[in-house]
């Protein structure tokens, strides 16, 4: 049973379709990357995995429940963390202060202000400093922070890299690595490719709201993904392309085929 | 030494404002809320502390166990049933709520009490003072509500700052949405914070009536302006400035006294004006911005 799957969605902004079809399982472990331009709907995708945008159309299921009724705070007591787009940190609440507010779904497990800071070690020196006084690099550190200290199953990341120096994304990026074990799943937003094929497990490439290739590190050579990512639909090369859902032909795909394209 | 005095009483009356302000800023600062209603709610708390005396011979003080947590209650039913739907359409929404609820309370309590002042006696402490230097002479009662005021500041101070529920409130008012995302539904944040703001209101109301001897169903008129200059003065969403604005409030007020007797309001009003205009962030800088 996949950790989370969502299956076709379709998210809007008023008339504005944001997210078209989309249909994705994420697996315990695993690391699975959304790539694509500005306005590919990546972000809304996230925010409906996380619950904090409403779906137009189609479902979400985590552990195999469904989740599409739940509501974004319901969610991350059920252990979906989202690391928001912009860091979102409480401005006027300190370092650790931030931490202690990431645990407001109250689940148990190896996340604590120690380990989050031992995960995260530029966050040792900060964590008494208002969070408004921090670099953008110390700013996603906490939250990612924030978001661990919810214990969450499923951790979802929305540009972890974007305007910080290379250097703090390599430690981010470390980071990382080291609070991947146990299972927990992460879907990962990320504008920088080279990263992104460093460490996902799968690659999902979404344009104009659609995803329109899939496949792991190995199987899609870089032009494929450049390719897709401009929007040039070049024939998919390796396994597994186009497979999510394919723009809405399979809508039956488990889940009842509702007709939600109309 | 009729200025000292003036002076010593003008700080001492700056406790009620403060007191008065106190629940004010706490609204505004987390929920971003204008309560028009804040004075009548005050109102309502003194109404509880008469008709417990009047008609059930409960002191003041036993009263304040039934009107602050009785208006708690209110506060989060108030914030959960309107409040709450109102923000969903606008800003201007909320405000409008509480415009409403300014209106209805002194209506109903002419309705159940008329418009007769209700006597808040407090025995020998409104007469009782104690002398500081010859010609200075203060009153236990404004000493017991400065006290007060200094301590419930203290305590909501303390209570954002260390508490779970208090953390919540800080980071709500940075940044509701994220914090649902954290797990932490805010509408219960708010309501608790509104709760806060109302069982606050309630006991300044008592000790706003106590002082002036009694409470009429309009008084809220005049306690809200008073609650709103000391908040403006202080500088909006700054616990300890409630306290800075309140005093300043009070000593204008008092020493425009020693002038003419007509003359506080005004002055106030003026001392207020001149706050919004030359310093509207207010005297004290928000530090923990509440």
């Amino acid at each position: 049973m996949a950790l989370l799957a969502a299956d076709g969605i379709d998210a809007r902004y008023g008339d504005v379709r944001a997210v078209t079809g989309v249909s994705l399982s994420l697996a315990e472990g695993e690391l699975l990357a959304l790539v694509g331009a500005n306005g590919a709907g990546k972000s809304t995708l996230l925010r409906v995995l996380a619950g904090a945008h409403r779906p137009f159309a189609g479902t979400v299921a985590f552990r195999g429940e469904d989740v599409t009724g739940l509501r974004d705070f319901e969610r991350a007591r059920r252990g979906i963390a989202l690391v928001p787009e912009g860091r979102r940190l409480f401005a006027s609440l300190t370092v650790r202060e931030n931490l202690l507010v990431g645990a407001g779904s109250r689940r148990t497990g190896r996340w604590n202000v120690g380990s989050v800071t031992e995960a995260l070690p530029m966050l040792a020196p900060l964590l008494d400093r208002n969070a408004s006084q921090l670099s953008g690099g110390q700013q996603q550190a906490v939250a990612i922070g924030r978001a661990l200290m919810s214990n969450p199953e499923v951790l979802l990341l929305d540009e972890v890299s974007l305007g910080l120096a290379p250097i703090v994304i390599d430690e981010l990026y470390a980071s990382l690595a080291a609070v991947r074990d146990g299972g927990l799943g992460v879907v990962l937003v990320e504008q920088d490719l080279d990263r992104t094929l460093a460490v996902a497990d799968r690659i999902v490439c979404m344009l104009e709201g659609e995803p329109v290739l899939e496949g792991t590190p190995a199987s899609l050579s870089r032009e494929a993904i450049t390719d897709a990512y401009f929007g040039h639909v070049a024939a998919p090369a390796g396994g597994g392309a186009g497979g999510p859902g394919t723009a809405g032909d399979d809508a039956g795909a488990g889940n009842g085929g509702a007709a939600w394209w109309s | 030494m009729v200025v000292v005095n003036a002076l010593v009483q003008g700080i001492l009356l700056g406790g009620v404002f403060a007191m008065a302000a106190l629940g004010l800023s706490i609204a505004f600062g987390i929920l971003r809320v204008v309560n028009l209603a804040h004075g009548e709610i005050m109102t309502v708390g003194a109404y509880i502390a008469a008709i417990a005396l009047s008609r059930f011979g409960v002191s003041v003080w036993v009263s304040l166990l039934v009107a602050v947590p009785l208006l708690g209650l209110a506060g989060y039913w108030v914030q959960r049933a309107m409040l709450q739907r109102a923000l969903r359409i606008g800003e201007l929404a909320p405000l409008l709520v509480t415009f409403g609820i300014a209106i209805i309370i002194p209506n109903v309590l002419i309705e159940l009490f008329t418009t007769n002042k209700q006597a808040i006696p407090t025995g020998g402490l409104a007469v009782s003072s104690i002398s500081l230097v010859e010609g200075v002479n203060v009153g236990v009662l404004p000493l017991i509500t400065m006290a007060v005021a200094v301590a419930l500041i203290a305590a909501t101070q303390l209570y954002l700052s260390k508490t779970r529920n208090g953390r919540y409130m800080r980071a709500a008012a940075d940044d509701w949405e994220t914090l649902r995302l954290m797990g932490v539904d805010h509408r219960r944040v708010y309501a608790l914070a509104m709760a806060m703001a109302f069982g606050i209101a309630a006991l300044a109301g008592v000790f706003f009536g106590m002082r002036q001897g009694g409470v009429t169903p309009y008084d809220g008129q005049l306690a809200v302006l008073f609650a709103f200059e000391a908040v403006i003065i202080g500088g909006l969403g700054s616990l300890w400035g409630t306290l800075a604005g309140g005093i300043v409030l009070g000593v204008s007020q008092t020493l425009a006294g020693v002038v003419s007797p007509e003359l506080p309001l005004l002055v106030g009003n003026l001392v207020f004006l001149a706050v919004l205009m030359f310093r509207p962030t207010g005297i004290v800088q928000s530090k923990v911005a509440v």
